[in-house]
């Protein structure tokens, strides 16, 4: 009973702070940490999904959260028809070419006695493939870029509801997390951190270089969105009329409204994957997965197959980081792939899930919205605290001015120290795992 | 056979050149890693943010000597700041052992814990680097900036292309056989390099024949913290010193580490040098090699570049994912924990 208390206190806490962030900064401000906020809950369950349940170290979730960005533009940009007419077959046709060669050179492996013959083989296939693949592939990008290179250039989506993307986003970053967990798993644990690590720069790569695909560093900006836009709320006679009845100014209502919105659409997938997480935990699937972090071994004696278990939950907890990693980008309303960076995308979500408590559900999605909190407010308060400590100095001076300059550092510092005190002195976060 | 002799120099100038001071660096790099994990047994994720700060410690002492008038002629500054960085990088190490990774190491935690106890060392020192020199690039090197030009070595050799050796490279490959040389001396021939490599293949071993843990420990981060400043510095002089960058370095380095096999340092350097032949060689347009050696009718129209320049990173890990299917102790056969 108690245990229960101290978690409800725990999220009253952190209801408190942003209620508090809206009564003394903006409600604007405090919707936006709170959006923000599901979305990060959402992405901490992913990974305490890989690494409480099942003890796989993830440092390459950037990639699948940007996955999840590109799912939204494949999904919901209208296509780009005279692109599709210059390029879009032969693009398609590359792409069909190199996966093409990948499958005949794998065939080769499986098929041929290991030899001296069969590596050249391997050798010989992937090289020609390759030089094969970008013949047909590049005149094709060339076709889909030169069209309205400053408007478009790329291939556009498919123009179906926005919604749609967040499961497309979930399973792109299924299929990545499939590939990098038939490589790296099974071997020790740090290997799929590097390994992970460099799928989500290559990830980033792709995506700010194929500007068939996305328009790269170009930007995809207006994506559509799932709720009205604030200019028709704010000509809409009967919206007008009940933001009156409140009292309220009706631009202000209309970006509130907005943004609950958003947190009400954000809350229903938070809750399903929360549900389905504590369901899963619970299942005898959950309590072969713990004993399977517990003990590798033991488990394995017991007849459980470790690495394909493995193999599954990476591939599910990957799945929802990229479904959190689609909601970001609706709400952002663009895709930015410069914006994605690791130390906010991979290590941040990793600062969530040990300070909320690796293992447990509710801990998972506590640590996101506090985490993200003290990510937003510790700037202004740094600068506050620059202020004061600064205060002796006079005005104009060289340090007073870099310290003030940088007091936005701050940031990484601050999350650093408090991975750090939280690792030492309460290793099991604030809602410990059973 | 001129028109060879010119595909050798462009070839030399814009590939081997580059390609081998590049590898230096990520040898040096790469070795720090492999030693962590050698003798503390984990994967150490601050390594770039370690490289950042000693660099960053190296840089102010460079100012200053530049705001005295102080410099070292033909030479960059930064040398004679050199070791004044390495050891404030050495007190940051052996500070952070004390702070953060003793009460574990004596816990006997997993790797794994290790490891993301470094993840909150490398925010920490994240923004620390950020918040004394700021994100931006700082440009550091000073002295003559080439050994020879590319103008000098056409006037000098008749041919029609040029080849450049800028000085920071020249000083990358002679710090780094130095370097490399005395680390090898002191792991075979002195005592306490014998004791941690003794350490290193067997824990129980060494300390029941009496090698002091907190010792080998100790000289395991003063190498270290040498080795990463060394590299840093010699990156920073040969490029530019932006934090962000050395933080992505993370990733070649623990390229070249693993392909090499963890916890080698024969391994560490060859691996560090496959990763920089390969990232250069793969994103270099051949054009104008080919051009030189291809008779006429053969010569290509586009820029020959198997995958753009933005794509290095992918190299370094389709080169690993490699080493990771078929051989996944590495080349010289590393430990696995």
């Amino acid at each position: 009973m108690s245990q229960t208390l101290k978690n409800f206190g725990l999220f009253a806490v952190v209801a408190l702070l942003i209620v508090l962030t809206g009564v003394m900064q903006s409600w604007g401000t405090a919707l936006l940490i709170l959006n923000m906020g599901l979305v990060s809950a959402v992405m901490s369950l992913g990974v305490n999904l890989q690494w409480g349940f099942a003890g796989l170290f993830n440092v390459g979730i950037m990639g699948f959260v940007a996955l999840g960005g590109l799912a939204t533009v494949l999904v919901a940009m209208p296509p780009t028809v005279d692109a599709w007419s210059a390029g879009g077959a032969r693009v398609l046709a590359g792409l069909l070419t190199g996966a093409g060669v990948i499958v005949a050179a794998v065939l080769v492996r499986r098929r041929m006695a290991p030899s001296r013959l069969r590596g050249l083989l391997t050798v010989a296939i992937l090289a020609g493939g390759f030089f094969l693949y970008r013949w047909v592939f590049d005149p094709g990008v060339a076709a889909v870029e030169a069209v309205n290179p400053a408007g478009t250039g790329y291939l556009g989506g498919l123009g179906l509801p926005i919604l749609l993307s967040w499961p497309v986003g979930g399973l792109l970053a299924a299929g990545a997390a499939w590939i990098i967990g038939k490589a790296a798993l099974g071997l020790r644990s740090d290997y799929l951190a590097i390994a992970t690590l460099g799928i989500a720069e290559i990830i980033l790569a792709v995506m700010k270089n194929e500007d068939w695909l996305s328009r790269g560093v170009k930007n995809v900006v207006g994506l559509p969105r799932p709720v009205p836009y604030e200019v028709d709320l704010q000509t809409d006679p009967g919206f007008i009329e009940s933001a009156a009845g409140l009292g309220l100014d009706p631009v202000i209502a209309s970006s509130l409204y907005i943004k609950l919105s958003y947190a009400g659409l954000f809350a229903v997938v938070l809750a399903v994957i929360l549900v389905l997480a504590q369901l899963a935990l619970a299942s005898p699937w959950g309590r072969m997965m713990r004993a399977i972090r517990d003990d590798e071994v033991a488990a394995e004696a017991m007849g459980k197959d470790v690495t394909r278990r493995h193999l599954q939950i990476f591939i599910l907890g990957s799945a929802v980081c990229g479904i959190a990693g689609a909601m970001m980008t609706t709400l952002d309303g663009q895709l930015i792939p410069t914006s994605y960076q690791p130390l906010r995308y991979t290590f941040l979500i990793w600062v969530m899930v040990i300070v909320g408590g690796s293992g447990n559900n509710f801990g998972a999605v506590l640590g996101g919205f506090l985490i993200w909190f003290l990510w937003v407010q510790v700037e202004p308060i740094g600068y506050w605290l620059m202020q004061v400590i600064t205060t002796p100095l006079a005005d104009g001076s060289a340090l007073k001015e870099h310290l003030l300059g940088s007091a936005a550092h701050m940031r990484l510092l601050t999350m650093g120290l408090i991975l750090l005190l939280v690792l030492r002195f309460s290793p099991r976060g604030l809602i410990p795992g059973k | 056979m001129i028109e060879f002799l010119n595909a050798l120099v462009v070839l030399t100038n814009f590939v081997l050149v580059p390609a081998i001071a590049y590898g230096s660096q990520l040898a040096l790099g790469a070795l720090g890693v492999t030693l962590i994990y050698g003798i503390l047994r984990f994967s150490n994720f601050a390594h770039g943010d370690t490289m950042a700060f000693g660099t960053m410690a190296t840089i102010l002492v460079t100012w200053w000597l530049q705001s005295l008038g102080l410099s070292l002629g033909p030479l960059p500054t930064a040398l004679l700041a050199l070791p004044v960085g390495i050891l404030v990088c050495m007190a940051l190490v052996l500070f952070t052992d004390r702070a953060v990774y003793r009460f574990y190491r004596e816990q006997k935690a997993k790797p794994v814990i290790l490891v993301i106890v470094s993840i909150g060392v490398m925010f920490v020192l994240n923004g620390l680097v950020r918040f004394v020199i700021g994100p931006g690039e700082q440009r550091f090197a000073d002295g003559e900036r080439f050994i020879i030009t590319a103008r000098e070595f056409r006037d000098w050799s008749g041919l029609s292309e040029g080849l450049a050796l800028k000085t920071t490279q020249g000083i990358t490959v002679v710090t780094a056989v130095i370097v490399v040389a005395a680390l090898f001396w002191f792991l075979g021939r002195t005592r306490t390099g014998k004791s941690m490599r003794a350490y290193s293949d067997n824990e129980d071993l060494a300390l029941l024949s009496g090698i002091n843990p907190d010792r080998v420990v100790m000289v395991t981060w003063l190498i270290v913290a040498g080795l990463a400043t060394i590299a840093g510095v010699l990156y920073g002089l040969d490029k530019t010193f932006k934090p962000f960058t050395y933080f992505q370095l993370l990733l070649p380095i623990f390229a070249s580490a693993i392909v090499g096999g963890l916890g080698s340092p024969l391994g560490a350097i060859a691996g560090g040098f496959i990763i920089a032949f390969s990232e250069v060689t793969i994103t270099y347009a051949w054009k104008k090699v080919l051009v030189y050696l291809l008779p006429d009718a053969l010569e290509p129209s586009g820029l020959v570049q198997l995958l753009s320049t933005d794509y290095k990173f992918a190299v370094s890990f389709v080169i690993l994912l490699i080493v990771l299917l078929f051989r996944p102790t590495g080349l010289f056969r590393g430990k696995s924990v």
